[in-house]
Protein backbone atom coordinates (compact mmCIF):
# COMPACT_ATOMS: atom_id res chain seq x y z
CA UNK A 1 0.00 0.00 0.00
CA UNK A 2 1.48 3.75 -0.74
CA UNK A 3 1.55 6.30 2.07
CA UNK A 4 -1.90 8.03 2.15
CA UNK A 5 -1.91 11.56 3.69
CA UNK A 6 -5.14 14.11 3.87
CA UNK A 7 -4.86 17.55 2.76
CA UNK A 8 -7.65 19.79 2.82
CA UNK A 9 -10.01 19.91 5.61
CA UNK A 10 -13.23 21.71 6.18
CA UNK A 11 -16.45 21.67 7.65
CA UNK A 12 -19.39 23.82 7.90
CA UNK A 13 -20.89 25.61 10.87
CA UNK A 14 -23.21 22.74 12.35
CA UNK A 15 -26.48 23.61 14.09
CA UNK A 16 -29.90 24.28 12.88
CA UNK A 17 -28.99 25.07 8.85
CA UNK A 18 -31.15 27.39 6.65
CA UNK A 19 -29.11 25.44 3.51
CA UNK A 20 -29.99 22.25 1.92
CA UNK A 21 -28.02 19.35 2.25
CA UNK A 22 -25.83 19.96 -1.22
CA UNK A 23 -25.65 23.73 -0.42
CA UNK A 24 -24.00 22.73 2.80
CA UNK A 25 -21.45 20.18 1.17
CA UNK A 26 -20.41 21.91 -1.74
CA UNK A 27 -19.31 24.82 0.91
CA UNK A 28 -17.55 22.37 3.05
CA UNK A 29 -15.91 20.49 -0.41
CA UNK A 30 -15.07 23.28 -2.33
CA UNK A 31 -12.73 24.75 0.65
CA UNK A 32 -11.22 21.34 1.10
CA UNK A 33 -10.24 21.38 -2.85
CA UNK A 34 -9.07 25.22 -2.22
CA UNK A 35 -6.97 24.40 1.06
CA UNK A 36 -5.29 21.64 -0.67
CA UNK A 37 -4.04 24.11 -3.37
CA UNK A 38 -6.17 21.79 -5.68
CA UNK A 39 -9.26 22.48 -8.12
CA UNK A 40 -12.20 20.63 -8.68
CA UNK A 41 -11.27 19.11 -11.94
CA UNK A 42 -8.26 17.42 -10.52
CA UNK A 43 -10.23 15.22 -8.20
CA UNK A 44 -10.78 11.71 -9.46
CA UNK A 45 -13.65 9.99 -7.41
CA UNK A 46 -16.00 11.70 -5.10
CA UNK A 47 -17.20 9.29 -2.09
CA UNK A 48 -20.37 11.02 -0.39
CA UNK A 49 -22.01 10.41 2.86
CA UNK A 50 -25.54 11.16 3.41
CA UNK A 51 -27.99 8.95 5.36
CA UNK A 52 -31.70 10.36 5.65
CA UNK A 53 -31.58 12.56 2.39
CA UNK A 54 -34.72 10.85 1.66
CA UNK A 55 -36.51 11.94 4.51
CA UNK A 56 -35.08 15.36 4.74
CA UNK A 57 -35.43 16.78 1.22
CA UNK A 58 -37.47 13.81 -0.75
CA UNK A 59 -33.99 12.88 -2.48
CA UNK A 60 -32.14 9.59 -2.70
CA UNK A 61 -29.29 9.08 -5.34
CA UNK A 62 -27.68 12.96 -4.27
CA UNK A 63 -24.18 11.98 -4.97
CA UNK A 64 -24.29 12.97 -8.47
CA UNK A 65 -26.01 16.19 -7.68
CA UNK A 66 -23.24 16.64 -4.88
CA UNK A 67 -20.91 16.43 -8.05
CA UNK A 68 -22.53 18.52 -10.37
CA UNK A 69 -22.80 20.90 -7.25
CA UNK A 70 -18.95 21.05 -6.83
CA UNK A 71 -18.41 21.07 -10.51
CA UNK A 72 -16.48 17.59 -10.91
CA UNK A 73 -15.99 16.70 -14.47
CA UNK A 74 -18.91 13.91 -15.93
CA UNK A 75 -15.57 11.12 -15.94
CA UNK A 76 -15.18 11.65 -12.10
CA UNK A 77 -17.54 9.11 -10.57
CA UNK A 78 -19.51 9.91 -7.63
CA UNK A 79 -21.09 7.34 -4.86
CA UNK A 80 -22.96 7.62 -1.73
CA UNK A 81 -21.74 5.91 1.20
CA UNK A 82 -24.30 5.14 3.90
CA UNK A 83 -23.14 3.57 7.44
CA UNK A 84 -25.50 5.01 9.78
CA UNK A 85 -23.49 7.78 11.91
CA UNK A 86 -20.04 6.21 10.97
CA UNK A 87 -20.88 7.01 6.94
CA UNK A 88 -18.44 9.58 6.21
CA UNK A 89 -15.52 7.79 7.97
CA UNK A 90 -16.35 4.76 5.95
CA UNK A 91 -16.27 6.93 2.92
CA UNK A 92 -12.82 8.49 3.68
CA UNK A 93 -11.24 4.87 4.56
CA UNK A 94 -12.66 3.82 1.06
CA UNK A 95 -11.31 6.53 0.14
CA UNK A 96 -8.00 6.26 1.74
CA UNK A 97 -7.65 2.56 0.52
CA UNK A 98 -8.15 3.41 -3.01
CA UNK A 99 -5.97 5.95 -2.92
CA UNK A 100 -3.21 3.56 -1.34
CA UNK A 101 -3.62 0.87 -3.97
CA UNK A 102 -2.76 3.22 -6.64
CA UNK A 103 -6.40 3.17 -7.97
CA UNK A 104 -6.60 7.06 -7.74
CA UNK A 105 -4.24 10.00 -6.62
CA UNK A 106 -7.05 12.33 -5.22
CA UNK A 107 -10.41 11.83 -3.77
CA UNK A 108 -12.73 13.96 -2.28
CA UNK A 109 -14.38 12.45 0.75
CA UNK A 110 -17.16 13.51 3.55
CA UNK A 111 -20.92 13.96 4.34
CA UNK A 112 -23.57 16.17 4.83
CA UNK A 113 -26.94 15.89 6.66
CA UNK A 114 -29.79 18.22 7.45
CA UNK A 115 -31.85 15.90 10.31
CA UNK A 116 -33.36 19.31 11.57
CA UNK A 117 -35.36 19.52 9.12
CA UNK A 118 -37.35 16.08 9.98
CA UNK A 119 -38.36 17.74 13.39
CA UNK A 120 -37.81 15.24 16.34
CA UNK A 121 -40.60 12.68 16.37
CA UNK A 122 -39.66 11.72 12.39
CA UNK A 123 -36.28 11.93 13.03
CA UNK A 124 -36.05 9.66 15.99
CA UNK A 125 -38.45 7.42 13.57
CA UNK A 126 -35.55 7.66 10.79
CA UNK A 127 -33.18 7.30 13.23
CA UNK A 128 -34.81 4.58 14.54
CA UNK A 129 -34.51 2.84 11.31
CA UNK A 130 -30.58 1.80 12.31
CA UNK A 131 -32.23 -0.86 14.59
CA UNK A 132 -32.92 -4.31 13.40
CA UNK A 133 -36.36 -3.86 11.48
CA UNK A 134 -38.31 -7.04 12.30
CA UNK A 135 -36.66 -7.93 16.01
CA UNK A 136 -35.98 -4.85 17.58
CA UNK A 137 -37.69 -1.24 16.25
CA UNK A 138 -40.71 -2.50 15.94
CA UNK A 139 -40.45 -3.03 20.25
CA UNK A 140 -40.36 1.01 20.07
CA UNK A 141 -36.21 1.00 20.45
CA UNK A 142 -34.64 4.68 19.68
CA UNK A 143 -30.87 4.80 20.21
CA UNK A 144 -31.11 6.86 23.36
CA UNK A 145 -32.92 3.92 24.44
CA UNK A 146 -30.07 1.53 23.35
CA UNK A 147 -26.70 3.87 25.06
CA UNK A 148 -29.97 3.46 28.11
CA UNK A 149 -29.83 -0.65 28.10
CA UNK A 150 -26.14 -0.37 27.71
CA UNK A 151 -25.71 2.22 30.44
CA UNK A 152 -27.72 -0.34 33.59
CA UNK A 153 -25.41 -2.82 31.82
CA UNK A 154 -22.67 -0.88 32.89
CA UNK A 155 -23.96 0.22 36.35
CA UNK A 156 -24.33 -3.83 36.97
CA UNK A 157 -21.44 -5.50 35.63
CA UNK A 158 -19.10 -3.09 37.50
CA UNK A 159 -20.81 -2.53 40.47
CA UNK A 160 -21.04 1.11 40.05
CA UNK A 161 -24.43 2.31 41.26
CA UNK A 162 -26.67 4.23 38.47
CA UNK A 163 -26.60 7.05 40.58
CA UNK A 164 -23.19 7.50 41.05
CA UNK A 165 -22.71 6.45 37.02
CA UNK A 166 -25.12 9.23 36.08
CA UNK A 167 -23.00 11.84 38.03
CA UNK A 168 -20.15 11.00 36.21
CA UNK A 169 -21.61 10.65 33.01
CA UNK A 170 -22.35 14.25 33.38
CA UNK A 171 -19.01 15.39 33.69
CA UNK A 172 -18.61 13.83 30.33
CA UNK A 173 -21.39 15.90 29.15
CA UNK A 174 -19.54 19.05 31.23
CA UNK A 175 -16.72 18.47 29.98
CA UNK A 176 -17.42 18.33 26.17
CA UNK A 177 -19.40 21.65 26.26
CA UNK A 178 -16.19 23.15 27.72
CA UNK A 179 -14.64 22.34 24.83
CA UNK A 180 -17.05 22.94 22.35
CA UNK A 181 -17.89 26.49 23.86
CA UNK A 182 -13.98 27.20 22.16
CA UNK A 183 -15.19 26.06 18.88
CA UNK A 184 -17.24 28.63 16.87
CA UNK A 185 -18.24 25.88 14.41
CA UNK A 186 -19.63 23.90 17.17
CA UNK A 187 -23.56 23.58 17.27
CA UNK A 188 -23.67 24.48 21.37
CA UNK A 189 -21.25 27.10 22.57
CA UNK A 190 -21.94 27.09 25.70
CA UNK A 191 -20.64 25.80 28.88
CA UNK A 192 -22.88 23.19 31.27
CA UNK A 193 -22.77 22.17 34.89
CA UNK A 194 -23.42 18.68 36.35
CA UNK A 195 -27.01 20.18 37.59
CA UNK A 196 -27.72 21.12 33.64
CA UNK A 197 -27.14 17.68 33.22
CA UNK A 198 -29.14 15.88 36.21
CA UNK A 199 -32.03 18.56 35.88
CA UNK A 200 -32.63 17.53 32.42
CA UNK A 201 -35.80 15.77 30.82
CA UNK A 202 -35.61 11.81 30.80
CA UNK A 203 -35.42 11.08 27.61
CA UNK A 204 -34.74 7.63 27.67
CA UNK A 205 -33.94 5.74 31.55
CA UNK A 206 -31.22 6.69 32.68
CA UNK A 207 -30.14 9.34 29.41
CA UNK A 208 -31.55 12.79 30.48
CA UNK A 209 -31.66 15.40 27.56
CA UNK A 210 -28.12 16.81 28.09
CA UNK A 211 -26.83 13.09 28.14
CA UNK A 212 -27.84 13.17 24.25
CA UNK A 213 -25.86 14.36 21.66
CA UNK A 214 -28.55 16.89 19.44
CA UNK A 215 -29.58 16.61 15.60
CA UNK A 216 -28.25 18.95 13.57
CA UNK A 217 -27.47 19.80 10.56
CA UNK A 218 -23.83 20.18 8.41
CA UNK A 219 -21.39 18.77 6.04
CA UNK A 220 -17.87 18.36 6.42
CA UNK A 221 -14.90 17.13 3.59
CA UNK A 222 -11.50 16.14 3.28
CA UNK A 223 -9.36 15.59 0.49
CA UNK A 224 -7.49 12.13 0.58
CA UNK A 225 -4.28 12.20 -1.66
CA UNK A 226 -0.78 9.88 -2.51
CA UNK A 227 1.27 11.11 0.23
CA UNK A 228 4.22 12.07 -2.53
CA UNK A 229 1.39 14.20 -3.90
CA UNK A 230 0.19 15.90 -0.91
CA UNK A 231 3.86 16.88 0.18
CA UNK A 232 4.01 18.64 -3.17
CA UNK A 233 0.93 20.54 -2.56
CA UNK A 234 0.69 21.42 1.19
CA UNK A 235 2.78 22.37 3.90
CA UNK A 236 1.76 19.84 6.37
CA UNK A 237 0.01 17.34 4.90
CA UNK A 238 -1.51 14.75 7.59
CA UNK A 239 -0.50 10.69 7.17
CA UNK A 240 -3.13 8.21 7.73
CA UNK A 241 -1.36 5.86 10.27
CA UNK A 242 -3.92 2.83 10.61
CA UNK A 243 -7.57 1.98 9.86
CA UNK A 244 -10.09 -0.09 11.19
CA UNK A 245 -13.43 -0.85 10.18
CA UNK A 246 -15.43 -3.45 11.30
CA UNK A 247 -19.36 -4.64 11.91
CA UNK A 248 -21.67 -6.67 14.20
CA UNK A 249 -25.74 -7.88 14.21
CA UNK A 250 -28.51 -6.75 15.93
CA UNK A 251 -28.16 -6.09 19.69
CA UNK A 252 -29.91 -9.41 20.62
CA UNK A 253 -26.77 -11.32 19.34
CA UNK A 254 -24.06 -8.85 20.77
CA UNK A 255 -25.57 -9.25 24.18
CA UNK A 256 -23.44 -7.07 26.63
CA UNK A 257 -23.78 -3.88 25.21
CA UNK A 258 -21.10 -2.93 27.91
CA UNK A 259 -18.03 -4.26 25.21
CA UNK A 260 -18.85 -2.70 21.62
CA UNK A 261 -16.97 -5.90 20.13
CA UNK A 262 -16.63 -4.06 16.71
CA UNK A 263 -15.00 -1.55 18.00
CA UNK A 264 -12.57 -4.04 19.75
CA UNK A 265 -11.92 -5.29 16.19
CA UNK A 266 -11.84 -2.35 14.39
CA UNK A 267 -9.29 -0.74 17.18
CA UNK A 268 -7.07 -3.65 16.76
CA UNK A 269 -6.57 -3.49 13.09
CA UNK A 270 -5.97 0.24 13.47
CA UNK A 271 -3.10 -0.14 15.77
CA UNK A 272 -1.73 -2.69 13.94
CA UNK A 273 -1.19 -1.31 11.04
CA UNK A 274 -0.11 2.36 12.57
CA UNK A 275 2.12 -0.26 14.62
CA UNK A 276 0.85 2.53 17.59
CA UNK A 277 -0.57 1.69 20.66
CA UNK A 278 -3.28 3.41 23.05
CA UNK A 279 0.25 4.92 24.66
CA UNK A 280 1.05 7.01 21.63
CA UNK A 281 -2.69 8.91 21.68
CA UNK A 282 -2.00 12.51 22.21
CA UNK A 283 -5.66 13.05 21.30
CA UNK A 284 -9.22 11.75 20.19
CA UNK A 285 -11.96 12.63 18.30
CA UNK A 286 -14.49 9.92 19.89
CA UNK A 287 -18.28 9.08 19.40
CA UNK A 288 -19.81 10.66 22.32
CA UNK A 289 -23.61 10.35 20.96
CA UNK A 290 -24.08 10.00 24.46
CA UNK A 291 -22.31 10.17 27.77
CA UNK A 292 -22.33 6.83 28.16
CA UNK A 293 -20.72 6.29 24.80
CA UNK A 294 -17.59 7.94 25.59
CA UNK A 295 -16.87 6.07 28.56
CA UNK A 296 -17.55 2.94 26.84
CA UNK A 297 -15.23 3.91 23.71
CA UNK A 298 -11.97 4.96 26.01
CA UNK A 299 -12.36 1.37 27.48
CA UNK A 300 -12.44 -0.40 23.81
CA UNK A 301 -9.44 1.77 22.94
CA UNK A 302 -7.14 -0.04 25.64
CA UNK A 303 -6.98 3.74 27.31
CA UNK A 304 -8.74 2.88 30.15
CA UNK A 305 -8.86 -0.65 31.69
CA UNK A 306 -12.99 -2.08 31.14
CA UNK A 307 -15.06 -0.83 34.17
CA UNK A 308 -12.79 2.15 34.92
CA UNK A 309 -13.59 4.88 32.31
CA UNK A 310 -16.44 6.36 34.12
CA UNK A 311 -15.08 8.85 35.59
CA UNK A 312 -11.91 9.95 33.06
CA UNK A 313 -14.14 13.33 32.66
CA UNK A 314 -14.88 13.61 36.89
CA UNK A 315 -11.11 13.74 37.00
CA UNK A 316 -10.14 15.79 34.46
CA UNK A 317 -8.38 13.16 33.07
CA UNK A 318 -9.68 13.86 29.61
CA UNK A 319 -9.89 17.17 29.30
CA UNK A 320 -7.64 19.79 27.72
CA UNK A 321 -4.17 19.56 29.59
CA UNK A 322 -5.33 16.27 30.49
CA UNK A 323 -3.00 12.69 29.82
CA UNK A 324 -5.24 11.84 26.84
CA UNK A 325 -7.41 15.09 25.29
CA UNK A 326 -11.07 13.62 24.49
CA UNK A 327 -13.64 15.45 21.92
CA UNK A 328 -11.88 18.79 21.81
CA UNK A 329 -13.68 19.71 19.57
CA UNK A 330 -16.48 19.67 21.83
CA UNK A 331 -17.21 15.96 20.34
CA UNK A 332 -21.13 14.98 19.04
CA UNK A 333 -22.34 16.17 22.58
CA UNK A 334 -21.34 20.17 21.89
CA UNK A 335 -20.24 20.37 17.94
CA UNK A 336 -23.43 18.60 16.67
CA UNK A 337 -23.75 15.56 15.33
CA UNK A 338 -25.10 15.63 11.18
CA UNK A 339 -25.00 12.00 11.15
CA UNK A 340 -23.47 11.83 7.41
CA UNK A 341 -20.98 14.32 7.87
CA UNK A 342 -19.66 13.29 11.57
CA UNK A 343 -17.05 11.17 10.28
CA UNK A 344 -14.97 13.93 8.72
CA UNK A 345 -15.64 16.71 11.12
CA UNK A 346 -13.88 14.34 13.51
CA UNK A 347 -10.68 13.94 10.88
CA UNK A 348 -10.76 17.80 10.66
CA UNK A 349 -10.86 18.44 14.21
CA UNK A 350 -8.04 15.90 14.37
CA UNK A 351 -5.66 17.08 11.29
CA UNK A 352 -6.07 20.48 12.35
CA UNK A 353 -4.94 19.62 15.86
CA UNK A 354 -2.15 17.55 14.50
CA UNK A 355 -1.37 20.68 11.99
CA UNK A 356 -1.29 23.05 15.33
CA UNK A 357 -4.35 25.03 14.01
CA UNK A 358 -6.87 24.63 16.65
CA UNK A 359 -6.54 27.84 18.17
CA UNK A 360 -7.62 28.22 22.08
CA UNK A 361 -8.49 24.36 22.21
CA UNK A 362 -5.46 23.29 20.91
CA UNK A 363 -3.50 20.65 22.52
CA UNK A 364 -0.59 21.19 23.36
CA UNK A 365 2.52 18.93 20.94
CA UNK A 366 -0.26 16.80 19.24
CA UNK A 367 1.84 14.54 17.27
CA UNK A 368 -1.12 11.22 17.10
CA UNK A 369 -5.18 11.23 16.53
CA UNK A 370 -7.56 8.96 16.79
CA UNK A 371 -10.62 8.96 15.42
CA UNK A 372 -13.84 7.02 16.00
CA UNK A 373 -17.13 7.02 14.53
CA UNK A 374 -19.76 4.30 15.39
CA UNK A 375 -22.60 3.30 13.47
CA UNK A 376 -26.22 2.19 13.97
CA UNK A 377 -26.43 -0.35 17.15
CA UNK A 378 -23.03 -0.73 17.56
CA UNK A 379 -22.93 -1.86 14.19
CA UNK A 380 -20.44 -0.41 12.50
CA UNK A 381 -17.56 0.88 14.20
CA UNK A 382 -14.37 2.92 12.01
CA UNK A 383 -11.18 3.92 13.15
CA UNK A 384 -8.31 5.96 11.89
CA UNK A 385 -5.60 7.07 13.55
CA UNK A 386 -3.69 10.22 11.85
CA UNK A 387 -0.23 11.31 12.78
CA UNK A 388 2.43 14.46 11.89
CA UNK B 1 -30.04 -22.34 1.17
CA UNK B 2 -33.52 -22.60 2.96
CA UNK B 3 -34.83 -20.63 6.14
CA UNK B 4 -35.96 -23.64 8.27
CA UNK B 5 -38.26 -20.97 9.79
CA UNK B 6 -38.64 -17.69 8.19
CA UNK B 7 -39.99 -14.44 9.70
CA UNK B 8 -43.37 -14.89 8.42
CA UNK B 9 -43.53 -18.43 10.14
CA UNK B 10 -42.27 -16.96 13.14
CA UNK B 11 -44.40 -14.57 13.63
CA UNK B 12 -47.90 -16.75 12.27
CA UNK B 13 -46.52 -18.87 15.28
CA UNK B 14 -46.50 -15.88 17.83
CA UNK B 15 -50.05 -15.51 17.11
CA UNK B 16 -50.98 -19.12 17.63
CA UNK B 17 -49.05 -18.62 21.01
CA UNK B 18 -46.60 -20.47 19.87
CA UNK B 19 -42.23 -18.91 20.70
CA UNK B 20 -40.56 -21.16 18.09
CA UNK B 21 -37.00 -21.32 17.78
CA UNK B 22 -34.35 -23.19 16.39
CA UNK B 23 -32.26 -25.60 17.67
CA UNK B 24 -28.75 -26.58 16.27
CA UNK B 25 -28.05 -30.35 15.50
CA UNK B 26 -24.24 -29.73 15.41
CA UNK B 27 -23.43 -27.58 18.80
CA UNK B 28 -27.13 -27.86 20.25
CA UNK B 29 -27.09 -23.66 20.65
CA UNK B 30 -30.57 -22.14 20.09
CA UNK B 31 -31.28 -19.60 17.63
CA UNK B 32 -34.21 -17.33 18.58
CA UNK B 33 -35.14 -15.26 16.68
CA UNK B 34 -35.25 -17.12 14.31
CA UNK B 35 -31.64 -16.95 11.28
CA UNK B 36 -30.78 -19.44 8.33
CA UNK B 37 -27.94 -20.29 10.92
CA UNK B 38 -27.04 -21.02 13.81
CA UNK B 39 -26.19 -18.28 15.90
CA UNK B 40 -23.04 -19.99 18.12
CA UNK B 41 -21.69 -22.02 15.54
CA UNK B 42 -22.93 -21.20 11.99
CA UNK B 43 -24.40 -24.27 11.22
CA UNK B 44 -27.19 -24.91 8.65
CA UNK B 45 -27.96 -28.27 10.54
CA UNK B 46 -31.18 -26.67 12.23
CA UNK B 47 -34.59 -27.98 12.97
CA UNK B 48 -37.58 -26.39 14.45
CA UNK B 49 -38.14 -26.05 17.97
CA UNK B 50 -40.46 -24.74 21.11
CA UNK B 51 -39.02 -22.44 23.38
CA UNK B 52 -39.75 -22.48 26.98
CA UNK B 53 -40.77 -19.04 26.73
CA UNK B 54 -38.96 -18.41 29.95
CA UNK B 55 -36.50 -16.18 30.86
CA UNK B 56 -33.95 -13.19 32.72
CA UNK B 57 -33.99 -9.91 31.73
CA UNK B 58 -30.40 -8.66 31.38
CA UNK B 59 -30.95 -4.65 30.60
CA UNK B 60 -33.82 -2.35 30.21
CA UNK B 61 -34.76 1.18 29.19
CA UNK B 62 -38.04 3.65 29.61
CA UNK B 63 -38.38 5.41 26.09
CA UNK B 64 -40.21 8.56 27.09
CA UNK B 65 -39.46 10.03 23.70
CA UNK B 66 -40.36 7.93 21.23
CA UNK B 67 -40.29 7.57 16.97
CA UNK B 68 -43.49 9.05 15.12
CA UNK B 69 -46.29 7.03 16.17
CA UNK B 70 -45.32 5.50 19.34
CA UNK B 71 -46.92 6.25 22.00
CA UNK B 72 -44.76 6.65 25.34
CA UNK B 73 -43.91 5.60 28.25
CA UNK B 74 -42.88 2.27 27.35
CA UNK B 75 -40.61 -0.28 28.62
CA UNK B 76 -37.87 -1.99 25.97
CA UNK B 77 -35.94 -4.38 27.24
CA UNK B 78 -33.23 -7.58 26.49
CA UNK B 79 -33.52 -10.75 28.40
CA UNK B 80 -31.60 -13.97 28.29
CA UNK B 81 -33.95 -16.87 27.75
CA UNK B 82 -33.19 -20.31 29.45
CA UNK B 83 -32.27 -21.53 25.99
CA UNK B 84 -29.20 -18.99 26.03
CA UNK B 85 -30.38 -16.58 23.39
CA UNK B 86 -31.26 -13.20 24.19
CA UNK B 87 -34.19 -11.54 22.64
CA UNK B 88 -35.63 -7.65 22.67
CA UNK B 89 -39.03 -7.38 23.22
CA UNK B 90 -41.17 -5.06 25.45
CA UNK B 91 -41.55 -5.34 29.31
CA UNK B 92 -45.32 -5.29 30.09
CA UNK B 93 -47.87 -5.25 33.19
CA UNK B 94 -45.84 -2.87 34.99
CA UNK B 95 -45.76 1.13 35.47
CA UNK B 96 -43.26 2.22 33.59
CA UNK B 97 -42.49 4.77 36.31
CA UNK B 98 -41.59 1.82 38.64
CA UNK B 99 -39.17 0.52 36.06
CA UNK B 100 -35.66 0.42 37.71
CA UNK B 101 -32.27 -1.26 38.47
CA UNK B 102 -33.86 -3.73 40.69
CA UNK B 103 -35.75 -5.72 37.31
CA UNK B 104 -32.06 -6.03 36.56
CA UNK B 105 -32.09 -10.39 36.45
CA UNK B 106 -35.44 -10.59 37.43
CA UNK B 107 -37.51 -13.70 36.00
CA UNK B 108 -40.40 -13.36 33.29
CA UNK B 109 -42.35 -15.32 31.21
CA UNK B 110 -42.08 -14.02 27.35
CA UNK B 111 -45.27 -13.88 25.27
CA UNK B 112 -46.14 -11.09 22.36
CA UNK B 113 -48.07 -8.44 21.16
CA UNK B 114 -49.36 -7.01 18.25
CA UNK B 115 -47.80 -3.90 16.91
CA UNK B 116 -49.44 -1.69 14.19
CA UNK B 117 -47.21 -1.10 11.29
CA UNK B 118 -46.65 2.60 10.23
CA UNK B 119 -45.56 3.87 6.40
CA UNK B 120 -41.99 2.95 6.49
CA UNK B 121 -42.61 -0.67 8.15
CA UNK B 122 -43.96 -4.04 6.06
CA UNK B 123 -47.29 -4.19 8.11
CA UNK B 124 -48.34 -5.05 11.56
CA UNK B 125 -46.19 -7.30 13.40
CA UNK B 126 -46.34 -9.21 17.01
CA UNK B 127 -43.62 -8.27 19.48
CA UNK B 128 -41.58 -10.21 21.89
CA UNK B 129 -43.44 -9.42 25.68
CA UNK B 130 -41.76 -9.96 29.05
CA UNK B 131 -43.78 -10.34 32.38
CA UNK B 132 -42.31 -10.51 35.98
CA UNK B 133 -43.01 -13.85 37.33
Amino acid sequence: MRQVAILGVAMTKFGVLEKTNLEMFAEAGLEAIALSNLEPKDMEALYFGNCLGDFEEGQMHMAPFAHAELGLPVGVPATRFESACATATVAIRHAALLVGSGVYDVVLAGGTERACAMGTPLATRTFAMGHHAQHESTAGLTFPGVFAMAAHIYSEKYKVPLKELKRNMAEVAVKNHFHGAMNPKAHFQKEIDVDTVLDGMMVADPLQLFDCCPFSDGAAAVVVAEAGKARDLVKKPVYIGGMGQASAGPLYLQKDLSRVMAREASIAQAYRESGLGPDDVDVVELHDCFTIAEILALESFGLYEFGKAYDAAAKRETYLGGRVVVNPSGGLKAKGHPIGATGAAQVTEIVEQLRGESGPRQVEGARVGLVDTLGGDFGTICNIVLRN
Amino acid sequence: MEYKLTYEQFQQGLERGELLGLKCNTCNSVTFPPMVRCRECNSTDLEVTQMSGKGTIRTFTVIRVAPEGMTPPYVVAMAETDEGAWVMGNLVGIDPDDAHMGLMGKKVSLGSHLVKGDTYSGGDSRVITFSLV
